[in-house]
């Protein structure tokens, strides 16, 4: 607690107002901690507009979402119409329409491109473990947001799209068929699961997202931000206390980040008036005929966000399964023949394997595919352990690790492709060797991330004026 | 941590408290989290249906809705009876036996998966995920199936693949049959879905 402070009684009245309030609420202490006094390294790349970005788009989301709620009717005989009536009837509703559907892909492009910044650049190496782990809680919060959000429509997609996923749940063995009941509300998808996804998306899950994002914002200001080259700038403090390495975000920051935001408003208000379907990646064509629940329609996917799980969870068959139980089994043996460990945790690995082995022998594969999927995403939340690199950053790591990375996100652009596609043989295998893939670049990242020449990384960031 | 000594009976009680307002929580969420199960309502809209299936032609599938789900009623052709038959080495479960009672009801465990070997009666819904598949009833080589397709179903979402008596091919998403609901015969000509003679 600060002690009052008292001002001269000669100070101008914006002075002594501020200093009324600061003495009863810490707004100047937070506007420099946060703001004008927080200290982020000067070397930012292109990759970290995308933070400010994220939080443009959320505030977008949420001041759309709004307006969008005066019309919407979460009722399943009127909710189609309800949409129609906003795109046709509403004074300008269709563009507040169109701003919330192309802010939903555009809330992923976002964060997709913030992960991969992440990723790359090592933002969730200690001590900076619970900004990522806040950061893929959010990463949570969103798909839920998006998913629940795509059923208000009511068009077929909405519709379908939602059925496959709530019967996820019934995958689950003993309690997965009432679970589904218990979230749908209803024998089938219908009006009670309308409702209560409604429920959800306006109110229930933003005010979580909202708190996780304050969360992820005081972690990070707390540690203090990363950098590409993986240095940690409070290492080297001039005089003045404050890292040498270090610009105050405000007003070096927000200026800079300016110029992100009006590039992306570019883009996204061109999508917005000349092509908000984007050809049916952003709105499907199918979610414009009303739901039907006697008819799935031909062709069903969810939308490209989703795409890269969504291979995963068809890539994982029957002989997906028995390729998985070998991959364990061999691992295992591996263990046991060529790793140090003493008897009883070969012993350990050994039953901990054949019980696994049992188990995905036992289970349907639908139920392992449920797993796979939320496993992809679920593994995320561990990678500040299961990186072991002597460095951050990957400029300063051997060569090919460079080429892991880059095969990584060639086969998640695939993932994503394939997903959108009707199911093929050939689709199918190429997406069990992606996702065998996904999940052994981060499994075996113990082992990998310390193999190799690694560079020498400097004292201070690598930096050139312009 | 302070000096003073712990003071045993007030930490007693405190736990006490504490675990009596951790019962009066759960208790409260308890209405809560009920609220979510199906209603009154959505329990009360399960009745039988009934349908005049003498318009079905040869070859034909009629749609239609038993607790909101679609119910297919098709009238095979000799040539797709006689196919059934053929297939058997090539499905899951071709004689019913997974789940016994719950997928396929003791009267519809034959080749044909029904009581009249023509007439199919099924839930529309495939069992991997809750997609309604399509009808691919031609036979041979088509777009997203195997070049001696026999006609059958085909699931858009994920490519599960179901004979002409819903009984699933191998090594798809789908873990079973199609299910076939109670239903019986009132007339020749009148089928009742949702109940059976058991009941």
């Amino acid at each position: 607690m600060a002690e009052f402070k008292e001002i001269s009684p000669n100070a101008s009245n914006g002075e002594k107002l501020l200093n009324w309030v600061d003495n009863r609420f810490p707004l100047s202490k937070m506007y420099k901690e946060h703001l004008s006094e927080y200290y982020a390294p000067k070397n930012f790349n292109f990759f970290y507009f995308f933070g400010s970005l994220v939080i443009l788009v959320l505030v977008i989301q949420i001041l759309t979402g709004i307006f969008l709620v005066m019309h919407y009717k979460p009722d399943a005989t009127v909710a189609f119409a309800s949409v129609e009536y906003i795109m046709r009837d509403v004074p300008w509703g269709w563009l507040i329409r169109y701003m919330h559907s192309t802010g939903a892909s555009a809330f992923f492009i976002v964060v997709y491109m913030h992960m991969f910044r992440g990723l790359i650049y090592g933002s969730y190496r200690k001590p900076r473990e619970l900004v990522w782990i806040f950061g893929c809680a959010i990463f949570l919060c969103l798909m839920a947001e998006a998913f629940m959000g795509y059923l208000l429509p009511w068009g077929q997609m909405s519709y379908w799209g939602a059925q496959v996923i709530v019967n996820l749940f019934s995958a689950i063995p003993f309690i997965g068929p009432d679970l589904a009941l218990l979230i749908r509300g209803d024998y089938v998808v219908g009006d009670a699961t309308l409702n209560r996804f409604f429920s959800f998306h306006v109110i229930a899950v933003p005010l979580v997202l909202l708190g996780l994002v304050v969360a992820h914002i005081i972690a990070l200001h707390e540690v203090g931000s990363n950098n590409p080259d993986g240095v940690e700038i409070k290492a080297k403090k001039g005089p003045d206390g404050h890292p040498l390495d270090g610009i105050p975000f405000h007003p070096y920051y927000t200026v800079h980040d300016i110029l992100g935001v009006t590039v992306f408003l570019l883009v996204f208000t061109s999508i917005i008036f000349f092509a908000p379907e984007v050809g049916g990646y952003f709105l499907e064509y199918n979610n414009f005929i009303p739901a039907d629940p006697l008819k799935t329609p031909l062709h069903i996917a969810p939308v490209w966000y989703f795409t890269p799980y969504y291979s995963m969870l068809r890539a994982t068959t029957d002989t997906m399964v028995n390729v998985l139980s070998l991959i364990a089994a061999v691992s295992a043996g591996f263990v046991v023949l060529k790793t140090a460990l003493n008897t009883k945790g070969k012993a350990i690995t050994v039953v901990g394997v054949a019980i696994l082995i049992v188990l995905l022998k036992t289970f349907d594969a639908k139920f392992w595919g449920v797993v796979v999927m939320g496993g992809a995403v679920v593994m995320l939340f561990f990678l500040p352990w299961l990186d072991h690199s002597p460095v951050k950053s990957i400029r300063y790591r051997p060569t090919w690790h460079k080429s892991l990375y880059a095969v990584f996100v060639v086969f998640f652009f695939v993932l994503g492709y394939l997903g959108i596609q009707p199911p093929s043989e050939v689709g199918t295998l190429i997406a069990q060797v992606g996702t065998i893939y996904y999940f052994g670049f981060f499994l075996l990242m113990p082992w990998w991330t310390q193999l190799g020449e690694f560079k020498l990384v400097p004292d201070r960031v690598t930096f050139e004026a312009h | 941590m302070s000096d003073t000594p712990m003071d045993s009976s007030k930490r007693t009680w405190l736990i006490a408290s504490g675990c009596a307002g951790a019962i009066g929580g759960v208790a409260t969420a308890i209405p809560f989290v009920s609220t979510f199960q199906p209603s009154e309502r959505a329990k009360a809209a399960g009745a039988a249906v009934e349908v005049d299936i003498s318009a079905i032609k040869p070859g034909e599938k009629l749609t239609v809705e038993w607790r909101g789900k679609p119910v297919w009623i098709v009238r095979r052709t000799p040539e797709q009876l006689a196919e059934l038959t053929k297939i058997d080495s090539e499905l899951a479960d071709p004689n019913s036996d997974r789940k016994p009672g719950e997928i396929t009801p003791a009267y519809a465990k034959n080749e044909g998966r029904s009581i009249k070997p023509e007439i199919f009666v099924a839930v529309g819904i495939c069992t991997h995920l809750g997609c309604s598949p399509g009808d691919k009833f031609v036979p041979g080589p088509q777009p997203s199936l195997p070049d001696n397709w026999p006609g059958g179903f085909l699931c858009p979402c994920h490519g599960s693949t179901f004979d002409m008596a819903g009984r699933v091919f191998k090594n798809k998403p789908a873990p079973d049959n199609l299910e076939v609901p109670p239903h019986m015969y009132l007339t020749d000509n009148k089928l009742l879905i949702g109940e059976d003679k058991s009941a």
